[in-house]
């Protein structure tokens, strides 16, 4: 649960189908389709008949901004202009900042000719006591360079909508178009106060023809508010982020998570890493994380991941053997040994006996590759029934031929990491 | 005693708790209990599905919490409580805290629900804040002041609060954003100092009810804290607020404070922590920055979270040898009874049971008949025959044994209206009773007179044939006791005009059945019988007697004993009732559609034959 960034096309989308219903007069009309690899482009034209008739934009639509500055935007282009430009681009590798991903989703809209000078800028942002609006008449890309030109406006959250002054504090450069700015951005406020927005930013919206169009904008949406919002977020899917393809690994865990009403989680930062972690727990996995790059390992961090929520024995096995498979797949090219640290703080409720026994399976079924790459394994966790688990991996150690250091609530939770890797205790 | 400004609980702090959440509450009373506490922590339960009593331990003792509806009720009823745990879930979190803030007496709520939309928290939390009153949470175990009271389920088992001794004050007071880690930092804390005396999770939200400084700021008032311990969090920008008090001098008392997920800078950027709040969204929001800042201001900042138990330590030893603070005196511990349910499951006691049961098992996953899975019952195909074989005679039956019980079932399903059973059943219904009760009142006409001859028939069949006697003997020893042979006899039925019914029975049996010893038996019976009278047949009773015997008898899986068993027990008398209750519920159904009036019998059809009054 989090705020979580969602496509241009269903927050455009959103606009065109409900902001209607905050502003009389509103009628963006949500000429939009988006294209996927798996899109027919035939089908495309013959949904949205627009695309034949106007002049057309064709951007990427994943969660990255600064397309223009990329390159990675067709401005002005012919519907058979903007095939040829997806064709080409569709499934292509590109670098933005610093990650590299794959193109596969772009949206079609229509281009608004339209002068610089007619570029403004509105988004809105959540602190936590209160909303805050942000208006210019400067919008475009160099929005940041002509900061001083950002009206804010500052709403409490106990503030009722309709208290808002926003007449008074606009520019007063708007002239005309000032009433029907103010009735615009109040009804997108309160749109986003409605809809579950945590971050809104329109950059640039244009008059065309008289009409407010908005261009290009990015939304995040506070996913918590899934329940109230089944309606009007029409079915949204929150994308994943740009340029993080899963691993099979990954995916693997990802879809054991999605079954079980536990909590089981892995990011490969580092296949080669010799730093290993299996940590129960959202908050302590962060710390063991933390503690092994604060002694100067990240460079050996090889993932990051937890799992929590008492998962059973199965999930926890097969939790293991992801993570096994992966340490014992080569061993490190300086004969230097691997280290897994089977960490965790003091548990609630949590049997530990029992979680343990299910990575117990997971390292006998991996014992002969476990010896060959050298890996040693430390153990410190607490909780109901944590001395029968210490001491069932006390007596693994004895079993496998690989040495198990075990520690309980007594040693400091993250003790394990620099006797790990700093070589003392 | 009034609480000060920097409590938010005391030894005499008491408690509504929203949610029915038994085991929360009954940990609450056994800290309460450990604590030596005189009154429990929870005054009462809001619970929306009940209102009534609830029964918890107190020690060995039991003891009834009053349980209420609504916050309201709860308030008037109990106007001196001042704090409410809020177990409601995600969805019903934000009214009923708001509703609770709305209550002038309540100063504290705890949020426990996970997924609190962040708008519904910031107004909470304004809300609060304005009212002067503290949210802690959303998204949190809680918090517990020690030696006094625990929200919920924090700090886990009884054990864990012992070896942290959390039943007791400490010097420490500790807040930090993860639940998770609380358990954790009571335990880093209880070896390194005295122990806490407060320990707050203000939850991993991005928009907590109270921050971390809320409650840094009351730890620094509080005289009975001398340290002061946090753990902040990458993402969010609260800890600058530390950082500016520090700068203002607001905070005097030594601070040992680590922010975690200062990894996050190796990780890519999308991953997203277990917190909602943990995600650096500019370069001030990371765990490095923070930490600087904070070292910068004067906390004391450990290198990584390895040092900081250690820091922790540092700081009590000088403050000991200063003077400032004295070892805590370590009080005398109450036992808490183990609960039975645990105790049990860790093999310590045991205790005899005063029921068994052989037949069928509802405890796993899937109920069990006989021994075997509902599911297989059903995969195979086994019908209600076969279940009968599992649930009555503990047995997988052959298919057609199981097919002849349904064909019985069948046959004695109904016999119309007039017979006993139907008319019983018939008249309760008239007279407006309910369908289950007119159903018991038609089954409790079934016995010796009444739809007992099977029971009789294959009872006597089976006496005769078995001790030998031939069918003239049998005849004649039943005509010498003047009893007529059970399963004899038909009102229309006769020789020249059969019975469909035991033809059909006959026929099945014949073809199926190994052995038919009894019946034939049976059938020479009747010849004899039939000589002397033409309705005295073998009659559908006696038929299905006696060749229930010949399918036992067939079967291998019958042993004698247990053939006799059947007889003994009255399984056949149970087969009469199981059909025959499809009829009578027939009947019944019928009534109640036709809307029939009370049913009173004509007084014309009776004859009164009173005994003359002197």
């Amino acid at each position: 649960m989090a705020q979580r960034g969602i496509r241009e096309f269903d927050a455009k989308r959103i606009l065109a189908e409900m902001l209607p219903g905050y502003i009389d007069d509103f009628d963006y009309n949500g000429e939009i389709a988006l294209v996927t690899a798996d899109t027919d482009l035939e089908v495309v034209a013959v949904d949205n008949p627009w695309v034949k008739k106007k002049k057309l934009v064709v951007k990427p639509d994943q969660l990255f901004g600064k397309r223009g500055a990329h390159g990675l935007i067709l401005l002005d282009a012919s519907w058979d202009e903007a095939k040829k430009y997806i064709q080409e681009n569709m499934g292509c590798e590109v670098l933005v900042g610093s990650v590299v991903g794959t193109l596969d989703t772009f949206l079609i809209e229509p281009f608004v000719p339209h002068g610089p000078e007619e570029e403004h800028y509105v988004a809105i942002k959540s602190e936590r006591e209160k909303d805050v609006i942000y208006f210019s008449l400067r919008g475009g890309i160099d929005i940041e360079a002509n900061w001083d030109s950002v009206t804010e406006i500052p709403v409490s959250v106990l503030a009722r909508p309709e208290e808002i002054d926003l007449g008074s504090k606009l520019p007063a450069g708007l002239a005309d178009r000032l009433a029907p700015t103010a009735a615009f951005i109040r009804g997108l406020y309160r749109l986003y106060r409605d809809l579950g927005f945590s971050y809104l930013e329109i950059n640039p919206f244009v008059f065309a023809e008289g009409k407010i169009v908005p261009l290009d904008l990015v939304a995040r949406l506070d996913d918590a508010e899934a329940f109230w919002q089944r309606k009007t977020w029409q079915g949204l899917e929150f994308p994943e982020p740009f340029g993080r393809a899963l691993t099979e690994e990954e995916a693997w865990i990802k879809e054991i998570d999605s079954r079980t009403g536990a909590s089981l989680k892995l990011t490969i930062l580092n296949p080669r890493g010799r730093v290993w972690t299996m940590v129960a727990g959202g908050g302590a996995s962060v710390i063991y994380a933390d503690t092994i790059c604060d002694l100067g390992f990240s460079g050996e961090l090889a993932n990051y991941g937890e799992y929590s929520g008492d998962p059973s024995t199965q999930d926890t096995y097969e939790y293991t053997k992801t993570i096994l498979d992966l340490m014992t797949r080569e061993k490190d090219p300086g004969g230097r040994n691997k280290f897994l640290l089977i960490g965790g703080g003091i548990a609630n409720f949590t049997d530990v006996a029992k979680t343990f026994k299910g990575v117990v399976m997971g390292l006998e079924d991996y014992r002969d590759r476990l010896r060959d790459t050298g890996v040693e394994i430390y153990v410190r966790r607490g909780g109901p029934h944590y001395e029968e688990g210490l001491r069932i991996m006390r007596q693994l150690g004895e079993r496998l031929g690989v040495p198990i250091h075990v520690y309980g609530p007594e040693t400091h939770m993250t003790r394990i990491v620099s006797m790990a890797l700093g070589g003392g205790e | 005693m009034t609480m000060k400004d920097y409590q938010l609980f005391d030894r005499n702090t008491r408690a509504f708790v929203y949610g029915f959440q038994t085991n929360a509450i009954q940990r609450m009373l056994d800290f309460d209990y450990l604590c030596r506490r005189s009154v429990p922590s929870v005054a009462a339960i809001i619970n929306p599905n009940r209102a009534g009593v609830h029964k918890l331990f107190w020690g060995t003792e039991e003891i009834l919490l009053p349980m209420y509806r609504t916050i309201p009720e709860a308030v008037a009823a109990h106007p001196s409580v001042d704090v409410m745990v809020n177990f409601a879930s995600f969805r019903s979190a934000f009214e009923t805290s708001m509703e609770a803030l709305a209550s002038p007496g309540i100063k504290t709520v705890a949020i426990i629900a996970e997924g609190v939309p962040e708008r519904m928290a910031r107004v909470m939390a304004a809300t609060a804040q304005k009212m002067k009153k503290t949210i802690i949470g959303p998204a949190t175990v809680g918090g517990l002041t020690a030696g006094a009271f625990r929200i919920g389920n924090t700090a886990g088992t009884i054990e864990n609060i012992i070896e942290s001794k959390l039943h007791r004050p400490g010097c420490v007071g500790f807040v930090s954003k993860s639940g998770g880690m609380l358990n954790e930092a009571f335990n880093i804390i209880a070896r390194n100092s005295s122990g806490a005396v407060e320990g707050i999770a203000i939850g991993g939200d991005r928009y907590p009810g109270s921050d971390l400084l809320d409650h840094i700021l009351r730890f620094e008032t509080n005289p009975d804290v001398a340290i002061i311990a946090s753990l902040g969090e990458v993402g969010g920008t609260d800890e600058y607020r530390i950082v500016e008090a520090l700068k203002e001098g607001k905070i005097t008392k030594p601070l040992v404070i680590w922010v975690t997920g200062t990894c996050s800078k190796v990780l890519p950027g999308s991953v997203q922590f277990g917190h909602a709040g943990a995600k650096a969204q500019t370069d001030l929001e990371t765990a490095d920055a923070k930490n600087r800042a904070l070292k910068e201001a004067g906390a004391i900042v450990p290198d990584s979270f390895d040092g900081y138990g250690d820091e922790i330590r540092r700081v009590y030893e000088s403050l000991l040898a200063e003077g400032k603070l004295r070892e805590v005196e370590e009080p005398e511990i109450p036992t808490i009874p183990m609960d039975y349910a645990k105790a049990v499951s860790e093999g310590i006691v045991r205790k005899s049971t005063n029921l068994i049961c052989t037949i069928s098992d509802d405890r796993g996953e899937e109920v069990l008949y006989g021994g075997k899975p509902l599911s297989r019952v059903l995969d195979d195909g086994m019908g209600i025959g076969g279940v009968i074989g599992l649930l009555w005679f503990k047995k997988e039956i052959p298919p057609w044994a199981a097919e002849f019980i349904e064909l019985v079932l069948q046959i004695v399903a109904d016999h119309g209206p007039a017979v006993s059973a139907a008319h019983n059943a018939i008249v309760a219904s008239c007279a407006g009773k309910d369908l289950i009760t007119s159903l018991a009142s038609g089954l409790l006409t079934i016995g010796p007179r009444f739809g007992g001859a099977i029971d009789d028939a294959a009872r006597e069949f089976k006496r005769a044939r078995d001790s030998g006697l031939s069918p003239e003997e049998f005849v004649r020893e039943m005509k010498t006791a003047g009893i007529n042979i059970p399963g004899i006899g038909h009102r229309i039925k006769s020789v020249k005009n059969p019975d469909k019914r035991v033809e059909l029975l006959i026929g099945y049996a014949r073809e199926n059945f190994e052995r038919t010893d009894l019946l034939d038996y049976a059938l020479a019976v009747q010849e004899i019988t039939t000589a002397k009278k033409g309705n005295l047949i073998l009659n559908v009773d006696g038929c299905i007697g006696v060749l229930f015997i010949d399918l036992m008898s067939s079967c291998e899986v019958f042993d004698e004993r247990e053939i006799d068993d059947v007889i003994k027990y009255g399984y056949l008398n149970g087969l009469f009732a199981l059909g025959r209750s499809i009829g009578i519920i027939g009947h019944i159904l019928d009534q109640k559609r036709l809307d029939s009036r009370l049913y009173r019998h004509p007084q014309d059809d009776i004859a009164f034959m009173l005994p003359e009054f002197k």
